[in-house]
């Protein structure tokens, strides 16, 4: 999950940002460390040799210098922070080969539902993409909000019940990396790790074929047992009954997920989180 | 009759909360059967309690903030213990206790330990500073220490009744809605922080009020040391930024108690605005934090360089920058929300515009060391440390405000170990800087300064250990808040962040033993000059500890570092021995109002949480009635008679002049 190794080019700009940033910001922070050690040091009161200017307390050349250096540097800053926030706006499109893929992700209590819409197939905590496609990904939540996040394919955006945020991103090496939730969203939370898949283009379709052939179909009825607030130890698939079920939970058609049950009036703490576990 | 409240509510099964809470129930029985075999309730009652003294009231801001860092301190010794630990397996706390443990760190060490700790520096020393005899509203200061304490009370009560927030230190909705979290978590959370938060806003009234109204002759503003201008940039931050606290705190109350929907997944709620409107209240609290801070180094840096402060003028333009740029960052808390680029890219420019006046600061205490003769006493390693340690949070924070940066560093730990970087290196540094600078002024002896040291190392060492290794740990896509974890890269990063955890607690432990040992040592320790450290501003002009009035004589001002000009003159006319005109001096009496009135919202804030109504009418009721006795009462003030001011001021400068001759003979 390095953040140093990006697999797709989204990540690879986010890095080379991160990286120049602190490179410019290295270049008057170092040299002012050095300073402040230096001038602490000289300066000490056992040292004969420097000089004692007790009334030296300004003076309008060094004012001008002290102010310049950290505007040029916002300045410069400034700019890659602007062109960077429209170059890699994570609703922007990103160039791919083949075909788009369209993928619906759904946070819940504390699992992640991909929907494949197009494919009418859906998965739970993991996400199996083809190499180099762009990746169109809707995100919402079910219940409380969490962050989709796949470090090494770069931006991460928070998903929100009743909204949808949206996420382009492209896999650009096969082999599986990993994601995970970066917003705390209950006891569950850190369990809400999922295994992403970037497979050759050829085997995307054999892959989806496969997974359509599902015994387990996923509809307004059967989601209601996902949406119970648990951990899901295994990485269920599904056959996708109606492909709007991703606007189903995000028009609340299907109620936002319940949360803990309460055997006490006050135990609950103990308890209700125990049953959930 | 007890609302929600029955025998489920204690955790007979969670032997941790259990054995801990026992362990301070036992301590603070020790404490008052000891100090009541020794007959000293009269004298704390009397002296302290009741206190509107704004020296005796700052000292138990600091006293309580000292206490709850050992609380927060405790929880993150939990919670490093927990990650060292918890990889491939559940650790030692389940999720709902570790959640509760995350929680309470960032609750206590914001609202419990920083705040109190700067805001009763503040009330210890700018008084002293702006040559006044108190704050402009001494009982309300009282009042506002006490609900501070309140605040503070019914989070240890959740330790032992019930539970904390298990939602993290912000509560965001709807995690900390009625349906997502049922339990009293949320509501010990909003209650403690509503109450404690009217604390926080009267004492920003007062203390600029005090700024603004009170100063002695000849204190203009461009005159006043630099801690005064950050207090009063830091206490117009709270009067703006508090009520929004409260207001956001209450409209999630009015979901959880009234089934309102102004936060809800359901009913046309919006979560967002919540996030918005917590972080329009939580950035400026940053700079509430750190602009006292930044004052207490502007303190400390010129005093030990044997100086005055480097580009004055220019600091004071750049503290009152800060203090109104600060309100126009918030969002930058949550770019990953998905505003679109411009919005996301003006906030992260707006937020980087902070780092200039920020980075100015720090050359101008460059260049105050520059021809200076700098003396490594512990307030000044502290100093040299801040400024060291600030730039490098400085750094990771304009990295994090890059939005493209922030996509992949948002919610990780790379940004727990910046938040860590900038509040640990500037708040905490200059928190302890400040303590051990005028603990003299507050008690009249040293601290030892070879704890102090020792303590600063092992801080100083003991930070890098810990929150170099998070940085990585971000790096690697480590998230926080989480309480187990299966990924074999993260491992490492987080034995070491423990062992850093060690370190930073031998230095806590260092710093105990060092009031322990100069409590013990006192006479050595002792300072008759009043001004221990040669130093420059007014609070060094009177004796240690100063008289309840302060100053015999209002000083009259001429100039920036009033002190040390008059120290100046003292020298050249050595003739000056003319005796002042000492006069009567009107005092507020002290007065019980703000710790009954705390003693009604502590009631009040627990009944509201267990839904005891009945008890809510009758602490709400008992609070109105303190207020009116308040408002009706016929004497405010006493008098101290001319001569008894000449006596103390007297003793005074013999001592004083005594101290002056034994340093001058050898010279």
């Amino acid at each position: 999950m390095n953040l140093l190794d990006p697999q797709g080019p989204v990540a690879a700009a986010d890095k080379t940002i991160l990286i120049d940033s602190v490179a410019i910001m290295l270049a008057i922070v170092v040299p002012t460390i050095i300073a402040i050690l230096a001038f602490a040091y000289w300066f000490r009161q056992s040292n004969p040799r420097a000089q004692y200017r007790p009334d030296f307390a300004y003076s309008g050349r060094l004012e001008m210098v002290v102010w310049a250096i950290p505007t040029l540097t916002i300045i410069l800053l400034g700019g890659v922070a602007w062109i960077g926030s429209h170059q890699l706006d994570p609703a922007a499109q990103v160039p791919g080969t083949g075909s788009p893929v369209r993928i619906q992700a759904v946070s819940m209590d504390w699992k992640w539902l991909f929907i494949y819409p197009d494919q009418r197939i859906a998965t739970v905590n993991s996400l199996t993409v083809p190499v180099g496609a762009p990746l169109q990904i809707e995100l919402t939540s079910a219940s409380v909000w969490n962050v989709f996040f796949v470090p090494q394919l770069g931006s991460m955006i928070y998903t929100m019940n009743g909204m949808v945020t949206h996420l382009n991103l492209r896999a650009d090496n096969e082999g599986t990396i990993q994601g995970l939730s970066a917003h705390f969203s209950g006891d569950g939370f850190p369990d809400m790790m999922f295994d992403v898949h970037v497979v050759s283009p050829l085997e995307f379709p054999n892959w989806v074929a496969n997974t359509a052939k599902s015994s387990q179909v996923l509809n307004a009825d059967s989601i209601k047992k996902l949406m119970q607030q648990n951990i899901e130890p295994g990485k269920p698939t599904f056959r996708l009954e109606d492909p709007r079920l991703f606007e189903d939970i995000v028009s609340q058609r299907i109620a936002p997920q319940a949360g803990p049950k309460l055997t006490t009036n006050a135990a609950q703490s103990y308890l209700g989180a125990q049953d959930a576990r | 009759m007890l609302g929600k409240l029955d025998w489920s509510a204690i955790p007979i099964h969670e032997p941790i909360p259990l054995v801990a809470a026992g362990a301070v129930l036992v301590i603070v029985l020790a404490v008052l059967i000891w100090a009541g075999a020794k007959g000293y309730f009269p004298y704390i009652w009397h002296e302290w309690i009741t206190s509107v003294d704004h020296k005796r009231i700052g000292v138990m801001y600091v006293l309580l903030a000292m206490v709850m860092l050992l609380r927060g301190g405790i929880d993150a010794i939990m919670m490093r213990t927990q990650l060292a630990i918890a990889y491939h397996s559940p650790g030692i706390f389940p999720p709902e206790h570790y959640d509760q443990i995350f929680s309470a760190h960032g609750t206590i060490m914001i609202f419990f330990v920083g705040m109190p700790f700067v805001i009763g520096l503040m009330n210890l020393v700018v008084p002293l500073q702006l040559g006044v005899r108190d704050v402009a509203f001494p009982t309300l200061n009282s009042v506002g220490f006490w609900l501070t304490a309140t605040g503070a009370l019914l989070i240890n009560i959740s330790l032992v009744i019930g539970e904390f927030a298990r939602t993290g230190w912000l509560a965001f909705p709807p995690l900390s809605e009625l349906s997502y979290s049922p339990g009293v978590g949320v509501d010990y959370y909003a209650w403690s922080l509503e109450i404690s938060g009217v604390g926080t806003l009267v004492a920003g009234i007062n203390l600029v009020t005090t700024v603004l109204k009170l100063r002695t002759r000849g204190m203009t503003y461009l005159r006043m040391p630099m801690f005064c201008w950050t207090t009063l940039a830091s206490n117009l931050l709270i009067i703006a930024a508090f009520p929004i606290l409260t207001a956001t705190l209450a409209m999630l109350l009015l979901d959880r108690y009234l089934g309102f929907h102004f936060f809800t997944n359901e009913g046309g709620g919006n979560s967002m605005m919540f996030m918005n409107l917590i972080w329009a209240w939580g950035h400026p609290e940053v700079y509430i934090l750190a602009l006292p801070a930044f004052g207490i180094f502007s303190e400390v840096v010129p005093t030990f360089s044997g100086k005055p402060l480097f580009g004055y003028r220019s600091m004071v333009l750049a503290t009152m920058a800060i203090c109104v740029i600060s309100f126009m960052v918030w969002l930058h808390h949550f770019f990953t929300m998905g505003a679109g680029p411009d919005v996301n890219a003006v906030f992260g420019i707006a937020s980087m515009i902070i780092a200039v006046p920020t980075g100015v600061k720090i050359y101008n205490w460059l260049f105050t060391m520059y021809g200076g003769r700098v003396r490594f006493e512990t307030p000044m390693m502290w100093a040299v440390g801040f400024m060291v340690t600030f730039i490098i949070g400085g750094l990771t924070g304009v990295l994090v405000a890059v939005p493209p940066a922030d996509f992949l560093l948002h919610n990780s730990l790379f940004l727990v170990a910046h938040f860590h970087n900038v509040i640990i290196g500037a708040v905490l540094f200059g928190a302890f800087a400040g303590y051990t600078y005028w603990f003299p002024k507050a008690f009249g002896f040293r601290l030892h300064d070879g704890w102090g040291k020792a303590s600063f190392w092992f801080t100083f060492v003991g930070f890098y250990v810990t929150f170099i290794p998070l940085y990585a740990a971000g790096m690697l896509g480590m998230t926080r808040r989480m309480q187990h974890y299966d990924v074999a890269e993260w491992r490492p990063w987080m034995i070491a962040a423990g062992v850093g955890t060690i370190l930073m607690t031998i230095g806590v432990i260092c710093q105990i033993l060092q009031l322990a040992v100069s409590i013990r040592q006192r006479e050595e320790l002792r300072d008759t000059t009043g001004d221990p450290w040669d130093a420059r501003s007014l609070e060094w002009a009177t004796a240690s500890p100063p008289p309840v009035f302060n100053f015999a004589v209002m000083p009259n001002v001429a100039g920036e570092d009033a002190y040390w000009l008059i120290k100046e003159k003292a020298k050249r006319d050595t003739l000056e021995t003319r005796e002042p005109d000492y006069r009567d001096i009107e005092m507020p009496r002290n007065s019980p109002t703000g710790f009954v009135c705390a003693f009604f919202a502590s009631v009040t804030g627990f009944s509201l949480i267990w839904h005891i109504w009945w008890l809510v009418g009758l602490g709400l009721a008992g609070a109105f009635a303190t207020f009116v006795v308040f408002a009706w009462r016929d004497h405010d003030e006493y008098v101290i008679p001319a001569q008894e001011v000449a006596r103390i001021d007297r003793v005074n400068i013999a001592e004083r002049r005594a101290a002056m001759n034994m340093a001058e003979t050898p010279a």
